[in-house]
């Protein structure tokens, strides 16, 4: 061994090291270090040439100083003039404080290239190997343009050695990263795959990175490297220990390469050439077949290396998910590192079979584990591994043992960790609101889940229970009788208030009849809580007691009394005191019937995804939520039925009076209209608004997953759009002709949610910008444009919004809008901002088309004939034949022409099947009444391809008739 | 390469990070390291992605890696490091490191360029050190 023992040669760097170590305070190092650097800037400014041995000696001393989390601002010339020394220990040096220190400093990339240029050229081996080295470590869009030509050639030239190979993939791995647009594919590419098959496995070990990432990007390309992978890694596995000797760790072959490969495999599904595929069963099952055998060495690092193996193997059989013997096998073999000793197994093996859960053909064998899990959460000593038994009760839980699992989570959360609750609770409030098969059981296990985890139930999850109950008629009476029981409880989690005061104001009056619960006792239960609890609670029973005004006259004195205190009226808190004012008038001016309209109970919530889900994906990155769209299913048809969105209040909408507003219950955007500008009086935003708009600002803690999708938009999905390439132009626009809410626009950067409401002319809409990456979007500027021969017909006012956005935050937009005269085009959503370095542009068409003006108008038979024959001019009258993209159902075209504006007239068509509506387009100057007609072709309906309708649309004006006809047509 | 007091002894980054954002990370993820016990297991879930460590003696190497990386691969890989560093300085101390950075910085640039293994066989790791240390001693 060469002599390498400390102080040998470079004693200067010894003693300043063990001046550091001495060093008693922060201050007194940072003294030192003070004083080195200035000697070192002294040496390199000073007049005397340095000799290679003293810059190397310096240089280390920086990289030093820099380890100690300094930062070197001189050196750096230094270095570069090492570069272009031909002793190898200073060559050396001077790549390595370059790689280690520099980023992009534009001005002396250019100098590093030259030095990189000459070595690589040099056919020096090792030369090349520094330079490659250093591209490889700081990559930067310069050096892509200045090498990406010429690193491929030396991948793949015949008489390059082998260690250069390794460097030149992996170099070329970090220029494709950077710049991928710079690395053109080519010849080489196929030259590149053939690596896998090279006899030096070190060689082949960087192709097989390399590989997997072009791979990723360019499937076809590398199609062949599945092949190549496969006879490679047959080869592997099959090899005795000792023919690969090199590469053989601990009598395990080549287990690094075994996992790149078999990573690269799982880039593609499973090979189609049977006999590739043959082969690749036969590596999987051999690799399984080992993991049984008897170790070859007792030393830990052998099973180590081997496992590593048996779990990339693993990860690939589920990737595939194709071969349910392995899959089986899989599980069993993971099943056993359940219950090993190593407490690294355990972790990886919850990890694995988790994903291995959602096969359809091994979940049935995860599950037969449940015992094993269960008993891991509790007797597991590392949080860590209790997570992953979480997450993995979380995977196999399913109809026939959601009880179970959700018994034992409820259970596992009184001693949990504090760092997990909150995620615990939102998959148990997911559990139980799935497979409810009986909704008490769903209601008792959310008020558990408050008794017992009170502070990490987030506002998602009270705010969905009361959705469920609202919904559900058949649980009203029993959520009412049972949060009654739980507020007995002398102290009750403040959730439980909430949830409390909103469905006894609800449904009270359902468990009023027992004398024990009778409505006086009910209203003593909530306001005992009262003075405990928070304003935005507080604000929230309030509204409670005015509700409790209309379930129980008989009590209403002992409320005004209590409105009526001067700790409610005269209450310091503005938003507490307004309430307490305008309840207490309302209460005492309204008669019976204006109360019982304005307090009338919520009607049923639109059904949309659970924020819940939401907010655990949020939590843990889309990949582990995977049964979205299988909950969406089973829910839409398990609770109300509807699909489409239920009109929201609409007392609310068309007559937005303070009070009903101030109730917080209502359609939410109308708030800022009303007196109560208040944070409380929102409480329920968020059930209803999609899950896009939930999004908001990330929690303060939780940590953002986006940053794999960043990485994605930024290398592949973002170009700049041309400002002109409106997107998908009336696509989206045809979402929202028959309703007002919705996700306009998304895409991999930005989201755009809507909110809309019109009433006769006028109308609001609200325009909410998601930043869905991690990253700040500046120079955030959204502009509304109108053509000009819009601008004389639509009056739009916006307000400008912050030009940043902070990553994941959602920033609202409010658009208020005026009708003047019909119109046809609509306006343009300009939006351009940057994002990293790029800017980015984008355009869509806002969806306020003329329909949003309509009214609708009831009338009889008679008058619609008659109406209709006055209008029968053909300049009236504007007819369209077309073919139905949707299968016919009465009951959403009913909807959708309801969503349109107009009202449906019912049995006013002779011909029961016809659909005919009729409603009044207001603008600023004229107002258009209008009538439409629409006929599908039932003696056509044999196949969906032939279903036809026929719609017809008279109106006063024809440009309106024209219009309504475009945009009504899309809709079937 | 982190010791117990939290000083870190070697840090290669391999995404671009902030200097002063460094330090602060290095001084987090050691805490986390230093806060385990030897029941549990080697990975830890940091932010968005994941630190496998391994201890020796006073010393932890903590190595962060994302979800593309397997797991039991990369600690034993950081073992195969360890070897390769025993072997080249003959029972390697934490002093040793402190002391050869360079060298240090040369074998881990030999096994792990950009984040991807380049080579694990020891030997060859090593072969370009000798010659540097051939160099220098003539």
């Amino acid at each position: 061994m060469p002599a390498v023992s400390k102080g040998d040669g470079m004693r200067g760097l010894a003693v300043f090291i063990s001046d550091i170590r001495n060093c008693k305070s922060k201050e007194a190092e940072i003294k030192r270090i003070n004083k080195e650097l200035a000697n070192i800037r002294s040496k390199f400014k000073g007049d005397k040439a340095l000799d290679g041995y003293s810059k190397k000696k310096y240089v280390c001393k920086l990289l030093f100083i820099f380890l100690l989390g300094h930062d070197i601002d001189f050196g750096h010339m230094e270095a570069v003039n090492l570069l272009s020394s031909n002793r190898y220990t200073e060559k050396q040096i001077g790549y390595l404080f370059i790689s280690v220190l520099v980023n992009s400093n534009s001005e002396l990339i250019r100098l590093i290239n030259n030095a990189i240029k000459n070595d690589l050229a040099s056919r020096n081996p090792i030369f090349m190997g520094l330079a490659l080295h250093c591209i490889a470590n700081v990559g930067s869009r310069e050096m892509a343009e200045a090498f990406a030509g010429e690193i491929p050639k030396i991948l793949v030239a015949g008489d390059t050695m082998d260690s250069v190979k390794q460097s030149a993939a992996l170099c070329l791995l970090r220029l494709y990263r950077t710049s991928p647009d710079l690395v053109p594919m080519g010849d080489w590419t196929s030259r590149v795959v053939h690596l896998l098959n090279d006899q030096h496995l070190g060689v082949v070990t960087a192709a097989t990175s390399l590989i997997t990432t072009l791979a990723q990007k360019n499937p076809e390309e590398f199609k062949t490297s599945v092949s190549l992978a496969v006879s490679r890694l047959s080869r592997i596995v099959t090899s005795a220990s000792t023919d690969l000797q090199d590469y053989t760790y601990y009598f395990v072959p080549a287990p690094w390469l075994s996992v790149k490969l078999l990573r690269l495999l799982q880039c593609y599904p499973p090979p189609e050439d049977p006999a590739v595929r043959g082969r690749l069963t036969e590596c999987l099952e051999t690799i399984l077949n080992k993991a049984q055998e008897p170790p070859k060495s007792k030393k830990v690092q052998h099973s180590n290396a081997k496992n590593a193996v048996l779990f990339e193997a693993i990860s690939l059989i589920i990737h595939h998910d194709s071969e349910p013997n392995l899959l089986v096998r899989a599980c069993n073999q993971l099943g056993q590192f359940l219950q090993h000793r190593e407490t690294n197994l355990r972790y990886l093996a919850l990890e694995s079979m988790c994903t291995l859960a959602s096969s359809e053909f091994s979940h049935e064998a995860v599950k037969t584990h449940i015992e094993t899990v269960i008993n891991a959460l509790k007797t597991e000593r590392d949080v860590s591994v209790r997570q992953r038994a979480v997450d993995l009760l979380y995977a196999m839980c399913d109809r026939s043992n959601a009880q179970q699992i959700v018994a034992e989570m409820l259970n596992y959360l009184e001693t949990a960790d504090y760092s997990i609750r909150e995620e615990i609770v939102l998959k148990v409030a997911i559990l139980a609101e799935k497979y409810a098969v009986d909704y008490t059981w769903y209601v008792d296990t959310i008020l558990n889940l408050i008794r017992i985890a009170g502070d990490y139930v987030s506002e998602e999850v009270w705010y969905r229970v009361i959705q469920i109950v609202i919904n559900r008629d058949d649980v009203q009476g029993y959520a009412a009788k049972t949060v009654f029981e739980a507020l007995q409880a002398p102290a009750c989690h403040e959730n439980l208030v909430k949830v409390g005061g909103y469905i006894l104001g609800e449904f009270g009056n359902l468990i009023a009849g027992d004398p024990r619960s009778s409505p006086l006792i009910q209203f003593n239960l909530l306001h005992s809580k009262f003075h405990l609890c928070s304003v935005p609670t507080r604000a929230l029973l309030l509204s409670t007691y005015i509700k409790f005004v209309n379930l129980f006259p008989e009590i209403k004195t002992t409320i005004q009394d209590v409105l009526r205190s001067d700790s409610q009226l005269k209450n310091a808190d503005v938003e507490l005191q307004q309430r307490a004012v305008e309840y207490l008038r309302l209460s005492t001016i309204a008669s019976t019937d204006i109360l019982a309209t304005v307090l009338e109970e919520m009607p049923p919530f639109p059904e949309r995804e659970s924020s819940i889900l939401a907010k655990l994906k949020k939590k843990k990155g889309p990949s582990t939520v995977t049964d979205l769209e299988e909950i969406k299913k089973e829910r839409s048809s398990d609770m109300n039925g509807s699909a489409e969105p239920t009109p929201v209040n609409a007392s609310n909408v068309s007559t937005p009076s303070p009070s009903a507003d101030l109730l917080g219950l209502g359609a939410v955007p109308l708030t800022n209209s009303a007196p109560a500008p208040s944070s409380s009086g929102s409480l329920l935003v968020d059930v209803f608004s999609d899950s896009s708009s939930v999004a908001a600002p990330l929690a303060p803690g939780s940590e953002d997953n986006f940053a794999s999708s960043s990485d994605l938009a930024s290398s592949e999905v973002v170009s700049e759009e041309p400002a002109d390439a409106v997107h998908d132009a009336d696509e989206l626009i045809h979402k929202f002709i028959c309703k007002n809410n919705g996700v306009l626009f998304e895409n991999q950067l930005l989201q755009i949610g809507l909110k809309s409401e019109f009433r006769q002319n006028l109308g609001r809409m609200f325009i909410f910008y998601g930043n869905k990456t991690s990253t700040q979007f500046l120079n955030f500027t959204p502009t509304v444009i109108c053509s000009d021969e819009l601008q004389s017909s639509l009056n739009l006012q916006t307000k400008p919004v912050d030009p940043i956005v902070d990553g994941g935050a959602q920033v609202q937009q409010v658009v208020n809008i005026e009708c003047i005269s019909d119109f046809m085009d609509a306006p343009i959503l300009n939006i351009q901002f940057r994002y990293g370095g790029t800017l980015q542009n984008l355009s869509v068409k806002l969806p306020i088309t003329l329909n949003k003006f309509f009214q609708p108008t009831e009338m009889s038979s008679q008058d619609f004939f008659q109406r209709w024959k006055q209008l029968s001019s053909p300049k009236q009258e504007v007819q369209n034949i077309f073919k139905a993209k949707h299968p016919m159902d009465t009951e959403i075209t009913k909807a959708k022409i309801i969503g349109f504006g107009s009202a449906l007239l019912e049995e006013v068509d002779p011909n029961p099947a016809n659909f005919v509506g009729a409603g009044i387009i207001h603008t600023k100057t004229i107002q258009i009444g209008c009538l439409l007609r629409l006929e599908p072709n039932l003696q056509a309906q044999c196949s969906v391809l032939f279903q036809m309708y026929r719609l017809t649309l008279r109106t006063s004006k024809e440009a309106v008739s024209q219009r309504l006809c475009e945009l009504l047509s899309e809709q079937f | 390469m982190v010791n117990k007091q939290g000083q870190t002894r070697l840090s290669r980054y391999y995404e671009h990070v902030e200097l002063h954002k460094r330090t602060l990370l290095e001084a987090e993820v050691i805490k986390n390291c230093l806060s385990r016990s030897k029941y549990q297991c080697s990975f830890i879930e940091y932010k968005d992605f994941k630190l496998v460590y391994r201890q020796y003696a006073a010393l932890f190497i903590v190595v962060g890696i994302n979800e593309t990386e397997n797991e039991m691969a990369v600690y034993e890989l950081i073992h195969n490091f360890v070897e390769v560093l025993d072997k080249y300085f003959s029972r390697v101390s934490e002093l040793d490191i402190m002391f050869n950075l360079d060298r240090v910085h040369i074998i881990l640039d030999e096994m792990v360029l950009n984040g991807c293994i380049v080579e694990t066989n020891r030997s060859r790791i090593l072969a370009p050190l000798l010659v540097l240390d051939k160099m220098a001693e003539t």
